[in-house]
């Protein structure tokens, strides 16, 4: 059983800083996701992990060993590529059983591995086609059972359900989290689908240009997002975001909204007479009747149903638009003057300059010397 | 193509006909040509109905040349032999130094890579003739002139650019995940290179050998100045057809058949390796 624990990694491409003095630990057994927009560094940062590519400076350990100058053959890794990387030349089972033949595994012992983990996804009939002859489904399924097969202490899947057709990924995020603890590895995990990322995360590392912006587990990204950018990734349909000036009066602290004054229970004073933006999750906001206190007017523009939810668009009456979300078969407006509440305690208040979630103290800036 | 008109068909056949006739012509003529005796072939207007005789390659592989003037000596089953050794050693020595230095070239960026790979390419560059002076002083000094170790060495100028340069392009176009998924699987680079990007890149290794080996094959003019006569390949021992009683158009004929049938049979088999390579479909996706 292994950790993994990056330290001070630099990694630049030419005059461009891939990664930016990146530090990070994952426990023996537990599943980190790396979720960020393409160009993150979060493929280059698992490349480091595996070893196929030499960070510019820092240290890599896995299992509290410096692998830092270590081959990638001899750091006990398994790996899927999003783009498979499959062999192409050999048959899905010559392609399974290279990690076992790597460790002079006997034929039967060969044979025995792949059988078992082929079973395991649904291969075992196309054992003997070539990677051409398989459906991206195959081909994923191949892949990750290669990375499986020799149970590798350290498991690296690099966005392993990007290419595969949505029902297919629908199935596989079910079926993943079981497969990864039965086989209590250390995985990293790379993703840009922020429901993959909350499915498989015990934690999520949200990056981007580099840095990690914020590393907590899926409940803390989604509840207490760092900043206005990491809001905005997760959650569907996206966090309304709208232009507020808090202020106190003798009930505390409230912002303004079409004319009503909403108190925010539990709100940072910090925030007080700032330049804020709110963030409102649009499954915290609820349609109510217009005698409520601190009920919003707002009018009903369009309805979108979407299985198990609906999405209802309203315009307040400064013209901002507002998402709305509630489960099917709930009552709700379909069109015309309709009120809303906000849920004061799920608020979320932004700088408006800096777009740092404010009174946020979970904030990771592994940043040297610059506050995040 | 079901809508093409009858005319549109017959004017495309007419078309193909004419773009065969063109580049075959001049193979069949003298395909024609080397079973013909001398005075069959000089005869004005040339006929296209001849009765064949085998005199030429009769000639030819005995190495008893009938002239006008009497019977000379033809070394041509000898630089026949020296052409296929030749050719082929070359190519060997050329795929065993290129392939791996192709991989280098491909796979590691170091430090003036580019520019040692270009300076090889220039070596395509340079005249023949402007290199063969001072290298053929050195190779006497050297005692290398007239060797086929020699030759080699001077058919590498010719093969081993050819097969970096386009053997790297192949390695290139492997996906590096590729490799790295069989690195991380626990093999080493050298077992990589054997079992994943040699048998990816094998048909553009035989598409790059093949081509190699048609140049090393035509080469005429480093085996003129650096060989003598019984290191002579074909291409240089076809000038002794031209004697003092008149040129042997019969003889050349036939020469020129048996020269060109090794590379022929040899472009048909690897036809398939050609396409495919340059095709190279089983790596992408």
């Amino acid at each position: 059983m292994a950790s993994v624990e990056l330290k001070n990694i630099v990694k630049r491409y030419k005059s461009q800083t891939v990664l930016d003095d990146l530090s990070l630990t994952v426990a023996d057994g537990e599943t980190l996701v790396l979720f960020g927009p393409s160009g993150a560094g979060k493929t280059v940062l698992l490349r480091l992990v595996a070893g196929v590519i030499d960070p510019d400076e820092g240290r890599i350990l896995i299992g509290g060993e410096d692998m830092t100058d270590v081959d990638a053959e001899f750091r006990g890794v398994g790996m899927a590529f999003q783009n498979f990387a499959l062999f192409p030349h050999m048959s899905a089972f010559e392609n399974i059983a290279t990690p076992l033949e790597a460790k002079r595994s006997s034929h039967g012992a060969i044979k025995g591995g792949v059988d078992s983990v082929a079973k395991l996804l649904k291969i075992g009939h196309v054992l003997s086609h070539k990677p051409r002859a398989l459906s991206n489904g195959q081909k994923q399924r191949t892949a990750l059972a290669r990375a499986l097969v020799g149970s590798p202490p350290v498991l690296l899947l690099d966005d392993p359900l990007r290419n595969v057709d949505a029902k297919l990924r629908f199935e596989m995020r079910l079926e993943l989290p079981r497969l990864l603890a039965d086989r209590g590895a250390t995985v990293i995990y790379v993703t840009q689908d922020y429901k993959e990322a909350m499915a498989l995360g015990d934690r999520i590392a949200v990056m981007s240009q580099g840095v990690i912006r914020q590393l907590g587990t899926p409940e803390q990204i989604y509840r207490e997002p760092a900043n206005i950018e990491i809001a905005r990734l997760f959650g569907d349909p996206t966090i309304n975001l709208l232009d507020v000036k808090p202020q106190r009066d003798a009930r505390g602290i409230y912002v303004g909204l079409s004319n009503v004054q909403v108190h925010l229970a539990g709100a940072p004073e910090a925030a007080i007479g700032r330049d804020c933006v709110i963030g409102l999750r649009p499954e915290t906001l609820h349609f109510v009747a217009e005698s409520e206190p601190g009920a919003i007017p707002v009018t009903v523009e369009a309805e979108t149903p979407l299985n198990e939810k609906i999405v209802t668009l309203v315009r307040t009456v400064r013209g901002r638009e507002i998402l709305v979300s509630r489960p099917s078969g709930t009552p709700g407006q379909s069109g015309g003057k309709a009120h809303l509440a906000v849920n004061a305690k799920s608020a979320l208040l932004f700088d408006h300059a800096s777009g740092e979630r404010i009174g946020s103290k979970n904030i990771v800036s592994l940043r040297n010397g610059e506050a995040a | 193509m079901e809508h093409t008109s009858l005319l549109e068909r017959v004017l495309r056949g007419i078309a193909l006909t004419l773009v065969v006739v063109f580049f075959m012509f001049p193979i069949v003529w003298i395909f024609m040509m080397s079973f013909q005796t001398n005075e069959m072939i000089l005869r004005i207007p040339p006929q296209l109905v001849f009765e064949p005789t085998l005199a030429n390659y009769t000639a030819l592989i005995t190495g008893k040349l009938q002239t006008a003037a009497g019977t000379l000596d033809i070394a041509f089953m000898r630089n026949l032999w020296n052409s296929i050794f030749l050719s082929v050693t070359s190519v060997a020595v050329a795929l065993l130094l290129g392939v791996p230095a192709a991989y280098a070239f491909a796979r590691h960026k170091f430090r003036g890579s580019e520019d040692i790979a270009f300076t090889l390419l220039s070596f395509r560059f340079a005249p023949a003739l402007l290199v063969l002076l001072p290298l053929t002083l050195y190779f006497q000094k050297l005692g290398l002139a007239n060797t086929y170790f020699g030759l080699i060495w001077v058919y590498q100028l010719i093969c081993l650019p050819l097969i970096l340069w386009i053997v790297r392009g192949y390695f290139e176009d492997i996906p590096a995940d590729i490799e790295y998924a069989y690195r991380i699987a626990g093999h080493s680079w050298f077992a990589t290179f054997r079992k994943i990007a040699l048998p990816l890149a094998g048909p553009g290794i035989a598409a790059a050998g093949l081509l190699a080996f048609i140049f090393a094959w035509n080469n005429f003019v480093f085996a003129l100045v650096l060989a003598s006569a019984d290191k002579q390949p074909v291409t240089v021992g076809a000038l002794a057809f031209i004697t003092s009683s008149g040129i042997q158009y019969g003889q050349i004929s036939a020469a020129i058949v048996l020269s060109i049938t090794p590379t022929l049979a040899l472009a048909l088999y690897a036809q398939r390796y050609l396409v495919e390579g340059l095709s190279l479909g089983a790596v992408k996706g």
